[in-house]
Parts: structure tokens; C-alpha cells; sequence
């Protein structure tokens, strides 16, 4: 892909980012640091690579897209909000009574949100069943699913790893987010999970193992993905948990803290075009 | 203005204490530590602490293993994964054995607040009651937590403690006795009764006040075991005052109003009102606010109680 629509889609990625941090700098409650090392490839799921439409939401010929790891809703609201799928105003109701934003996505509330998710395990295997009802009726849409690197932990996600290798779900891309950390610390101490790559091609999985942050290599394997046939690709994106935002970075206790009010300017001048690209 | 304390701080800090006194004493977590208060314990024992990562049915698996290894383990995470995630693995590997696990889980209820309805367990207590050899405990506050991780370390089976997140007014004293399976009275009355758990108990005290100014004379019965019921102490209440209110932070199915609903329908019908979660999911807000918006403040029990009154002898 030319290097100006990669530039674009790092743009927006950026500003995209400062809507998560203003959003979450309002809510005061929610999930920065897994928010921020997702949105690079949300960005290029949402503008570039799925089809879908904003104004028709149930439209049955959009791909899907299933936020496993639901804390990060943020960064699925923003992207949603930026498509158009509601005002950007909602975004400042975020986690609120009475909003349609709620603290993890909920499908009954949110246009553009497909399923309940929140309790981390379950979203690959709606994602499979996605899949399947999709192959069963001719359609030629995909399904995207991001997972968490903790999220892994669940034995529930292994055995949707085994169902969509031994169904070939050729449909289907899962997004792993390996940011190395989950909220007790390092995946690797808490409970190691590496090696994913190997463990995702046991199941059946084509993988690809990429820096979560270079938005032409998201591309690039997200394209390659949809090319795989006879077998569900897997996308292992090496990611900064916190990504943007120098004190953010890397950092397991920014897990599910809201930007403060000292916090933000500091953020904001970090996401600055000459700070951030 | 009473103490303000969160259970699950008073488990973090009674846990440790017991890891102190018994070195068989084993906690699991699963990625939650610093929310559950585990991370005490694991700061002090940390040989004797197991964080599982997000792996919940894995956690009380291994926990019964623990158990059956001579072990006293104690199982933490929030409420819902604990009781939802892990249910069968908590049926068959520890109740149906009768293993001496104790899942002690924290964020019970909507006060979880802004995470919203996939994170607050409005079911846990009418899943865990239905549970075979199950032993279901909610406490009121932090002192009466203190002594119920205590009583569940020396009981021998499965025991589930349910606990909150936030800070909860301190309602039973010092010297209020705690015993698996009896209910306490911490105020007397004779127009109708408040049979509430867990931070309900608060709000019933606070609503007996409220009702006193009417003449209206409400006993509140706290009742943190849900199971075993005290039945003892909700005959003798529906004897005495003739209408019964239940409350809890829970859904109204299946719960503690359930658990008394059957209990006095077969025993000793009298008029009965269920204040609780109305049979839905929760949602996003704050803690104070979810508490309003589903009816659980003290107004909202001052108007059961006068139903229940209004319909006594009719
Ligand atoms: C079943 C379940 N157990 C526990 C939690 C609580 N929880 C929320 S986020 C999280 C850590 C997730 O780590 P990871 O998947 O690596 O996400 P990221 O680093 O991308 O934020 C945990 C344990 C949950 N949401 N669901
Ligand atoms: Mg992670």
C-alpha cells in the first residue's frame, strides 16, 4: 500500500488515541493502558480494511469485528464514533447511568457493537460461531477478533482455537494483543503464555507475528490474512501496553486507570504530532 | 458516623493474619490480587500463594486439589467469574466431594458500578444456595467479615463468601457474635421485620429509623449466612411482628428473599415483601447511584415495609 494512506491511517490512529485519553480522562474510570496498545489496529480494521457502514449497522454484508478483551472498549467506541456510527459527543457519557457506552461493550446498547463481551474468554468462540453461520449462508464477510495476551490464560480461548483450526475457518482473523502485561504484572510471570505463534499453529492457525504498531505491517497482515485459505489466520501483534503516552508505557499499573486531570495535558502534548510520529 | 470499611480490605488483612496461624492456609487468585486483597497474603507467604492468571475454572480445580491434599485453600476473584466462569468446577471438584475449598470472592453486586453488567453478579447467592453442601455467607460489614473468613477456615467443606468492593458502614459491634448459620438481631421491633444481608443490612437500619418517626416499629434480623437459613429467627420474627421485608443486593430470584420466601411459605405464611435487584442485569454508574436506581436505599424499604404493614391481617 502507498506510503500516503499509510500516513493517513497513522494520523488517525493518533488522533484517535487523543479521543481515548480525553474520554477516559472524563469518565474517570476504565482501561487506558490496553486501550492504547489496540487502537493501531482497530484504526486499520475500521478504516481501511473492513467493510461495514456507519449508517446501516446490521447491514449483512459488513465484516465483524469482536473486541474479546470487551475492558478496552475505548478504543472500539472512539473508532466507532470517528465512523460515524454515533456522535462523538456520547463518547463523553462513557460508563455514565443511563449511557449507551457501558463500561464494556454491550450489543443490545451500542450501534456497531456485535455481542456482550467483558468476561475475557468468551469472544473467540462468538467469533467461530460468526464464522461458521457466515460460511453457511454464502457470505463472503470476515470476522475479526482481538484478544488480550492474559486473555490467553482461558482454557475457553484454546478450545475456540482448536474449533476454528479443525473447522479451517478461513473466515476468520483473531488480532492477539501481546502487550506483555496483564493487571498482576508481566503475562510472563503471572502465567507465561509465550509461545503463542507455536501454539496458535498446533491448533491449525496460519500466523503471523508483527509489531502492533506499524500500521503498513497491520495492513499487510491483515491482507495476507484474507488471502489464507483452508485455515483461520491469527495476527501476533507485539505491542507497547500504554502506547502514545510516555508514562503510560509499559507500565501494568495503568491497566484500568484513568487519565487525571494533572495526567492529561502531559498526555496530550505526548500525543502531539512532533511527541508521537 | 460509623467506621467505614470494605470487606474485602478486612479479608485481605484477616487472610494474612491466618496465613500467620496456619501454615495450611493456600491462596489462589487469578489476576485480580490487588482487587481481591490477596496481594496481602501473597506479600507475606508468597510460597504459599498461587496466582492461576485469568483462569477461573482451572483456579477451583486446583483448589480442590489443594483441598484433598490436606490443604485449606482459599479461592479469590470477583464474584461473577468465581460463581459464573468456574460454577461446574465448583459443583463437581469441590461441593459434590464436600472439599474443604473456601471461595471467598469480592465485587459481589451492583456497587462494582461503572465496569457495569457483565461485572456485577446480581445471581451468585441463588446459584451458590443451589449448590449441594454448599455453605453461602454474606457479611455486612468489615469487622463481621473478619470473623467470618475466621469461622470458614475452621469449618471443614465448601464455604462461599460473598463480598464488595467499596467502603461499607461499620453495623455490627465488637462483641456481636458470629456463628455459620445464625442470623443476628441488631434491632428489635414489632410491626414487621427486615430480613436483609450483606450492605442491605445498612440501609434497613437506616430505614427502621425513618420508620420509627412514623410508628412504625421495624426489627431488623441480619441474616450473613444465606445458607444454612437461620430458621430459628425467621419463625420467631414472623410470629412476633406478622410481616417480613427481605433485602440484599442481589436479584430478588433465588437469593435470600428467595431462600426466606420458601422457608416461611412453607412454615409460617405471613405477608412478605422481596426488595432486591428486580430481575435484571445490571448496569453502568456509580455505586451510589446503581444502589438508587435499583431500589435499594432506605426510602425504598421504608415503602416495602409499609406494604407489608398495610397488608397484615387482610
Ligand atoms: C473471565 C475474566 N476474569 C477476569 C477479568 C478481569 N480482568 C479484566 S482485564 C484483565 C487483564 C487482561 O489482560 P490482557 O488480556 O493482557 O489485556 P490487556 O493487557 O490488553 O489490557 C483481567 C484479569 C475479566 N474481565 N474476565
Ligand atoms: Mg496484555
Amino acid at each position: 500500500m502507498d506510503s500516503e494512506k499509510i500516513a493517513q491511517l497513522q494520523e488517525k490512529a493518533r488522533q484517535l488515541r487523543v479521543d481515548i485519553v480525553k474520554t477516559l480522562h472524563k469518565s474517570q474510570s476504565g482501561h487506558t493502558g490496553g486501550s492504547l496498545s489496540a487502537i493501531d489496529m482497530v484504526t486499520a480494521l475500521y478504516f481501511q480494511v473492513m467493510k461495514h457502514n456507519p449508517a446501516d449497522p446490521a447491514w449483512p454484508g459488513r465484516d465483524r469485528f469482536v473486541l474479546c478483551k470487551g475492558h478496552a472498549a475505548p478504543a472500539l467506541y472512539v473508532a466507532l464514533a470517528e465512523a460515524g456510527y454515533f456522535p462523538k459527543e456520547d463518547l463523553m457519557t462513557l460508563r455514565r447511568l443511563g449511557s449507551h457506552l457501558q463500561g464494556h461493550p454491550d450489543s443490545k446498547q451500542t450501534p456497531g457493537v456485535e455481542v456482550c463481551t467483558g468476561s475475557l474468554g468468551q469472544g473467540l468462540s462468538m467469533a467461530n460461531g460468526m464464522a461458521l453461520g457466515l460460511r453457511l449462508d454464502g457470505s463472503s464477510s470476515r470476522v475479526y477478533a482481538m484478544l488480550g495476551d492474559g486473555e490467553l490464560q482461558e482454557g475457553q480461548v484454546w478450545e475456540a482455537a482448536m474449533a476454528a483450526g479443525h473447522y479451517k475457518l478461513d473466515n476468520l482473523c483473531a488480532l492477539v494483543d501481546v502487550n506483555r502485561l496483564q493487571i498482576d504484572g508481566e503475562v510472563a510471570k503471572v502465567m507465561a503464555v509465550e509461545p503463542v505463534t507455536d501454539k496458535f499453529r498446533a491448533f491449525g492457525w496460519n500466523v503471523i507475528d508483527i509489531d502492533g504498531h506499524d500500521m503498513g505491517a497491520i495492513v499487510a497482515a491483515l491482507g495476507q490474512a484474507a488471502g489464507a485459505k483452508g485455515k483461520p489466520t491469527v495476527i501476533v501483534a507485539r505491542t507497547v501496553k500504554g502506547k502514545g503516552v510516555s508514562f503510560f508505557e509499559n507500565k501494568a499499573s495503568y491497566h484500568g486507570v484513568a487519565p487525571s486531570d494533572e495526567e492529561l495535558p502531559k498526555a496530550m502534548e505526548c500525543l502531539g504530532e512532533q511527541c508521537y510520529l | 458516623m460509623s467506621t467505614m470499611i470494605a470487606t474485602r480490605d478486612a479479608y485481605g488483612q484477616t487472610l494474612a493474619e491466618l496465613g500467620e496461624e496456619n501454615k495450611n492456609i493456600v491462596v489462589l487468585d487469578a489476576d485480580l490480587s490487588g482487587s481481591t486483597k490477596t496481594s496481602i497474603f501473597a506479600k507475606k507467604f508468597p510460597e504459599r500463594f498461587f496466582n492461576m492468571g485469568i483462569a477461573e475454572a482451572n483456579m477451583v480445580g486446583t483448589a480442590a486439589g489443594l483441598a484433598a491434599a490436606g490443604k485449606i485453600p482459599f479461592v479469590s476473584t470477583f464474584a461473577i467469574f468465581a460463581v459464573g466462569r468456574a460454577w461446574e468446577q465448583v459443583r463437581q471438584s469441590a461441593a459434590y466431594p464436600k472439599a474443604n475449598v473456601k471461595i471467598v470472592a469480592t465485587h459481589g453486586g451492583v456497587t462494582v458500578g461503572e465496569d457495569g453488567g457483565s461485572h456485577q453478579s446480581v445471581e451468585d447467592i441463588a446459584i451458590m444456595r443451589a449448590v449441594p453442601n454448599m455453605t453461602v455467607i454474606v457479611p455486612a460489614d468489615g469487622p463481621e467479615t473478619a470473623k467470618a473468613i475466621r469461622a470458614a477456615a475452621a469449618y471443614k467443606g465448601p464455604v462461599y463468601v460473598r463480598l464488595g468492593r467499596n467502603k461499607v458502614p461499620t453495623v455490627t459491634a465488637e462483641e456481636t457474635p458470629f456463628e455459620i448459620g445464625k442470623g443476628v438481631q441488631l434491632a428489635d421491633g414489632t410491626d414487621l421485620t427486615f430480613v436483609t444481608t450483606g450492605l442491605m443490612t445498612a440501609q434497613a437500619l437506616a430505614a427502621a429509623e425513618t420508620l420509627k418517626g412514623e410508628g412504625i416499629s421495624a426489627r431488623v434480623v441480619h441474616l450473613a449466612t444465606v445458607k444454612p437459613l437461620d430458621g430459628d429467627i425467621l419463625l420467631k420474627a414472623a410470629r412476633e411482628t406478622g410481616a417480613i421485608v427481605t433485602a440484599e443486593e442481589h436479584s430478588i430470584v433465588g437469593g435470600l428473599g428467595g431462600a426466606v420466601a420458601e422457608f416461611l411459605g412453607e412454615n409460617s405464611p405471613v405477608p412478605l415483601k422481596r426488595v432486591g435487584v428486580n430481575d435484571r442485569f445490571g448496569t453502568s454508574g456509580k455505586a451510589e447511584e446503581l444502589l438508587k436506581y435499583f431500589g435499594l436505599m432506605p426510602a425504598d424499604l421504608v415503602e416495602a415495609a409499609r406494604g407489608v404493614v398495610a397488608r397484615k391481617g387482610k
